[in-house]
């Protein structure tokens, strides 16, 4: 093989690797490219931001999206507020249930979103469990289901994070000073996971924001259902709709790199 | 009734759990409360309820009717379309999820390229849902940009055949979020892959094919099976970005669950339940096989 070639066989083989990345990332790139042209063209005959104009101007576009970001705030305070805790206790005082913590942890992957909702229904639509009589209501358990849906992504953030520090230490070292579990948790253990706090939390913000399935069989006017109706009812809103998205999808997880990678240098520069 | 079964069993356990340790009240168990109530009323309660409602027969009491009219046309063909679906995706998005992994890790290209491929499938993962769908239709639906450069090319794909809403257009789209994620857990496996292994193994005066399908491949392949399995999960779970696609008549799996929802189209809530509780085991059976594989994968890698 090489007697033909003039090229060494290592830079054969980036040659091959590059024409490779090329032609998969030319399968990523093409749809995004294609998306971002026709949101372009809102306005007859010229290259502009009309779509994207009218997207904000539509008047169910705020009302919808600011609900799901509030949706996603309410949803990553909860999840942190029981992970954190859990994680915490099962790392340090209750080792024997962290089996039985992550089989449920792996449940979210077990039950379909759209299984989940059909059972949410069922068990919350009549007494004694009313909770869907009103928007509201709804709301409040659709936040719920969202928290149960974080704990995966929560648990694996918080556990990481954990096991980069030394919780058995500070927690004895913060007790000796006499703090209480409480001064232990919210002045010791939250400040020393905060990159893996705000990795869970953008991750699950990621997840939250734009979700369908249970949104929509819950009636909720949240950005997905919103998302769903606009690619039915308009031509170009859709397109600079789906930019949005991804901008935001690049925005959390561009964050979580920045952060993780800003993290484990200051680690390397502190040993 | 359900959760609250689900959650006296989960505060047993915590209480049990607790008695060992030596400084532990019961105000320590206060911290992994909050955790089994919300995972037991918004988790399990419903799934149990959807598989005790399953259970019940038309008349009350316990019967096993309602999977018995699983074997029926509608059922089954959603089901199969959903399994073909999430099989082609999961071992194309497999492979190809694979050659970007080797391509980036040990494929010479600069470090740069490693760092783009991981963030960008970080979002490309995360991107399932309405906007995929849009994507989609804007590049391969009847007026989309690459249908439009195909026609201008002399070729119409939809008179030739092609259509964005059937299990090709699914299969292409889907593999958009499958690919990234094949490459987000893959990558880790190769980098277990040891230079001392491969060292030995030149040193022995293996060839490059060798040293892969005889050190390398067994090594991964529990890895790559798991990973595979867990996408077959991730396509078959899939409900929003078919709906958004396909507006929710295609005829699978999810797609039949939601349309049940919406309105008994089964004319039959038993089966409706049934359906939903087949999905389940059929996702419990894949995770349960991706967690074994997962563990003999870690034998090697760690």
């Amino acid at each position: 093989m090489t007697t033909t070639s003039v090229k060494s066989p290592a830079t054969r083989k980036r040659l091959v690797s590059g024409l490779i990345f090329l032609v998969i990332s030319l399968y990523f790139l093409i749809p995004l490219g294609a998306t971002f042209y026709w949101s372009l063209r809102g306005e007859k005959d010229v290259l502009g931001f009309e779509a994207y104009r009218k997207l904000f101007a539509d008047t169910n576009f705020l009302p919808a999206f600011s609900e799901s970001i509030i949706n996603a705030v309410a949803t990553i305070f909860l999840s942190l507020l029981i992970v954190v805790p859990t994680a915490y206790w099962v790392t340090l005082r209750l080792p024997k249930l962290r089996p039985i913590v992550e089989f449920i942890t792996l449940l979210p992957f077990v039950i379909p979103a759209i299984v989940l909702v059909f059972g949410i229904i069922r068990l919350y639509s009549r007494p004694p469990l009313l909770l869907t009589a009103t928007y509201d209501s709804s709301r409040v358990l659709l936040i719920c289901v969202y928290v149960a849906l974080s704990f995966p992504y929560m648990f694996r953030s918080v556990d990481n994070g954990l096991r980069a520090i030394d919780v058995r230490t500070l927690t004895e070292a913060a007790q000796s000073l006499g703090a209480n579990w409480g001064t232990i948790l919210f002045k010791v253990i939250f400040p020393n996971l905060r990159v893996a706090l705000l990795s869970g939390a953008l991750l699950t913000f990621a997840i939250v924001i734009g979700e369908l399935t249970i949104a929509l069989y819950m009636a909720q006017h949240t950005l997905g259902p919103y998302m769903a109706n606009l690619t039915r009812s308009k031509v170009y809103e859709p397109s600079a709709m789906a930019i949005v998205a991804f901008a935001i999808t690049w925005a959390a997880m561009g964050i979580i790199d920045f952060v993780a990678r800003g993290s484990s240098k200051r680690m390397v520069d502190t040993e | 009734m359900k959760p609250k079964i689900a959650n006296s069993q989960s505060v047993n356990s915590t209480v049990g759990g607790a008695k060992r340790p030596p400084r532990i009240s019961i105000g320590h168990c206060l911290g992994v409360l909050p955790f089994f109530v919300f995972s037991g009323l918004f988790l399990i309660g419903p799934t149990l309820i959807l598989a005790y409602r399953s259970l019940e027969g038309a008349e009350g009491g316990l019967t096993l009717n309602n999977y018995r009219q699983l074997v029926n046309d509608t059922v089954m063909s959603a089901y199969a379309i959903s399994i073909k679906v999430s099989l082609t995706t999961a071992i194309l998005g497999g492979l190809i999820g694979f050659l970007i992994a080797w391509v980036v890790s040990m494929g010479g290209l600069p470090p740069r390229f490693r760092l783009i491929t991981t963030t960008f499938s970080g979002v490309a993962a995360n991107f399932a849902g309405v906007p995929l769908a849009s994507a989609y239709v804007f590049t391969l639906g009847r007026v989309g940009l690459v249908t439009a450069l195909f026609k201008f090319l002399g070729v119409d794909l939809y008179k030739s055949g092609f259509s964005l809403y059937s299990f090709l257009g699914l299969t292409l789209v889907y593999l958009y979020f499958q690919i990234p994620l094949m490459v987000l857990t893959i990558l880790p496996a190769l980098d277990g892959l040891k230079r001392e292994w491969r060292e030995a193994a030149e040193n022995l005066g293996a060839t490059p094919i060798q040293y892969w399908s005889q050190v390398a491949l067994p090594v991964l392949t529990p890895s790559i099976l798991g990973t595979m399995i867990l996408l077959f999960g991730n396509s078959f779970g899939a409900h929003a970005t078919a709906y958004a696609l396909t507006g929710g008549l295609f005829n699978l799996a999810t797609l039949l669950i939601g349309q049940q929802i919406s309105g008994d189209v089964l004319h039959n809530p038993g089966l409706g339940y049934a359906v939903a509780m087949g999905m389940v085991i059929i996702m419990a059976f894949s995770i349960f096989i991706y967690s074994i594989l997962q563990r003999r994968s870690e034998r090697w890698l760690k």
